[in-house]
């Protein structure tokens, strides 16, 4: 028998946190908590399984192939498993003038990763505008936001990930 | 240059940096809230007659006169009637919208609250890009402590009958869902692809509803409105656009940032005065600027003496957008530059109209080819082809796509080649970047 998806504990946090969702909505538009409820779902399981999807299809009254649709539009959800760290690195033109390319090329070489590429640890992306402009150059790892960056202030943030 | 330019009263930035600026307690201790007080004790019409007789203008990129934006709802639709608030801020150069959410946010919250009973709307819901994390927490908090004290929920702030419910929303990292109609698609559960106009929203919106799509700094504009009279607000700005502006400033200037500034404000000013960017980096000189976000045509060196307002920046076939000043130094590649730009157009195009989704990574191809040296002269008359194939030049906003967004991809690059063509001919001729592989090369320059 295949393992279940949830703990009993996220479970409770996804049933909790569905009817949370569909109370925001008219009753005959469930459909509208799809960001949400996949948001709800990522949380609890570092990415988005199949049968995640399914089960979030199931409680907003669409198929699975409209949760997936939704799903594979934007780019911060994960349909694969990524690294325990997901790195975004922000190439934008403000960023880059302030040497954004070269903060890349930097941590391609530190982790051994291309840009798109993942290992257990790290999932390496090279990002659209981070709305940091003028705090550049800028990431973002696992949403946690990290601005005016030099080599010293990035080697310091990455040792703290274990 | 020392400071001469000329200073204005902070409307929206006068609180940040304060300490707990993001509180209720704090807000309230500003007079926050005694514009929705105001608000309540006049008729719907009359709180739409003096936002129109503040000549504000909508702050998310179009320019949009907002009292006319809500005079377009129908007063009679039996059906429910919608806000969204859009701080889906993506456009690179664009960062204002966070510093509101990150240090007043019940500004726009009081905005809200006052938008809502105007337009006879119930339920409304705040649209926040996906990447903001710590604005999605400081958000909600202060719609907490709003809720907490009666100002949303059964009644609004003791308007007997009148509920009010504020939901927030973060979206997932796409720079389309800031189109309005693209937003009003996510809000409804789907992928973001934009809506023919018309009908608009304010007459078929959200769940088939009529709805106001206003940006986070038109809202947060409101209270003060309300609270110091459209005149007074109307005086702060221009004939044809009220109050102040708030200006992003990055690229190559010393103190990058986002500044309020008096809409006669030049972007030579915003550069060089010791208020704002405080000049250009190790003795550099400005070769190129892009004024409002990375989709407004780019400018020259000699044309930066204008002023950062809606009207002087559309004599100069560019536009104010959503207040994005990008600089450029003369150390910068053109190529290079609008290869970055390019790229993003193409990386967030919906996909829904052949223009777009086929032209935009086209233009990003022949850029890199361009900017690798592997280019012929042909090539440049063919990037200028597929940019004229997604949008032609000008006029500005009549493209062949349904959004906005196939123009904002084309217009960067007619701009360039306008004013840049000598460097795309350089890179062919040469076989190679001038500037070199790396032609920016500051990281680390932050201590």
């Amino acid at each position: 028998m295949a393992e279940p998806l949830f703990t009993p504990e996220e479970q409770k946090k996804f049933d909790a946190g569905i009817a949370e969702i569909l109370s925001h909505y008219p009753s005959d538009r469930k459909s509208a908590g799809m960001l949400p409820a996949l948001r709800l779902l990522q949380d609890l399981k570092g990415w988005l399984p199949p049968e995640g999807l399914r089960l979030v299809a199931k409680n907003l009254e669409v198929t699975p192939e409209r949760a997936y649709e939704v799903a594979s539009f934007y780019v911060m959800y994960h349909l694969k498993k990524p690294g325990k760290y997901v790195i975004d690195v922000c190439t934008n033109l403000s960023c880059s003038l302030w040497g954004a390319e070269k903060m890349l090329a930097y941590l391609e070489q530190k982790l051994g990763l291309t840009a798109g590429e993942s290992n257990d640890k790290f999932t390496l992306r090279e990002t659209e505008c981070l709305a940091s402009c003028g705090t550049a150059p800028c990431l973002q790892i696992n949403e946690d936001h990290h601005e005016r960056l030099n080599q010293a202030k990035l080697d310091a943030i990455l040792a703290k990930l274990t | 240059m020392a400071s001469t330019a000329k200073a204005v009263e902070p409307v929206i930035s006068a609180a940040w940096g304060k300490p707990q600026s993001w509180t209720l307690d704090s807000y309230r201790s500003r007079g926050g809230y005694d514009g929705l007080k105001r608000a309540l004790t006049m008729e719907p019409a009359a709180i739409i007659d003096e936002v129109k007789k503040s000549n504000l203008r909508g702050r998310g990129g179009a320019g949009f006169p907002t009292g006319m934006k809500w005079s377009f709802v129908p007063k009679d639709s039996p059906k429910p009637k919608y806000l969204a608030v859009n701080g889906d801020e993506s456009e690179p150069g664009t960062f204002k919208d966070r510093y509101i959410l990150e240090n007043d946010p019940h500004m726009m919250l009081e905005g809200i609250a006052i938008a809502s009973y105007a337009l006879g709307v119930h339920t409304c819901y705040v649209y926040l890009r996906g990447e903001f994390k710590f604005q999605a927490q400081r958000t909600q908090a202060a719609i907490d402590e709003a809720y907490k004290a009666g100002i949303f929920g059964k009644s609004l702030m003791g308007k007997e009958g009148y509920e009010l419910n504020c939901y927030l929303v973060r979206g997932a990292g796409a720079y389309i869902c800031g189109e309005e109609t693209a937003l009003l698609e996510s809000l409804e559960g789907k992928k973001g692809w934009p809506r023919l106009k018309p009908p608009f929203p304010a007459v078929v919106g959200l769940f088939g509803s009529p709805t106001v799509v206003n940006n986070v700094e038109t809202l947060a504009s409101v209270p003060p409105i309300l609270a110091r009279g459209a005149e007074w607000y109307a005086k702060l700005g221009t004939e044809k656009s009220g109050g102040t502006h708030l200006v992003c400033l990055s690229g190559s200037v010393n103190r990058p940032g986002v500044y309020e500034v008096g809409m006669h404000t030049t972007i030579l000013e915003l550069i060089h005065d010791d208020k704002y960017g405080q000049g250009m980096p190790k003795g550099r000189k400005v070769k190129a600027v892009i004024p409002g976000g990375s989709s407004a045509p780019v400018l020259g060196a000699d044309e930066l003496d204008v002023a950062l307002e809606f009207e002087a920046l559309k004599m100069k076939q560019t536009m104010a957008g959503s207040g994005g000043v990008i600089v450029m130094d003369d150390a910068t590649c053109m190529v290079r530059s609008l290869w970055r730009v390019a790229r993003f157009y193409a990386e967030e195009s919906c996909g829904q109209c052949t223009p777009c989704r086929e032209g935009t990574p086209w233009q990003t191809r022949l850029l890199r080819k361009i900017e690798e040296g592997r280019a012929e002269m042909s090539d440049i008359d063919l990037l200028s082809g597929v940019a004229s194939s997604i949008a032609p030049y000008p006029p500005i906003g009549l493209g062949n796509t349904i959004c906005a967004l196939g123009d904002a991809a084309a217009l960067p690059t007619h701009s360039f080649l306008m004013r840049f063509r000598d460097e795309f001919e350089a890179h062919v001729r040469e076989h190679r970047c001038p500037y070199g592989d790396h032609p920016w090369g500051s990281f680390g320059d932050w201590s």
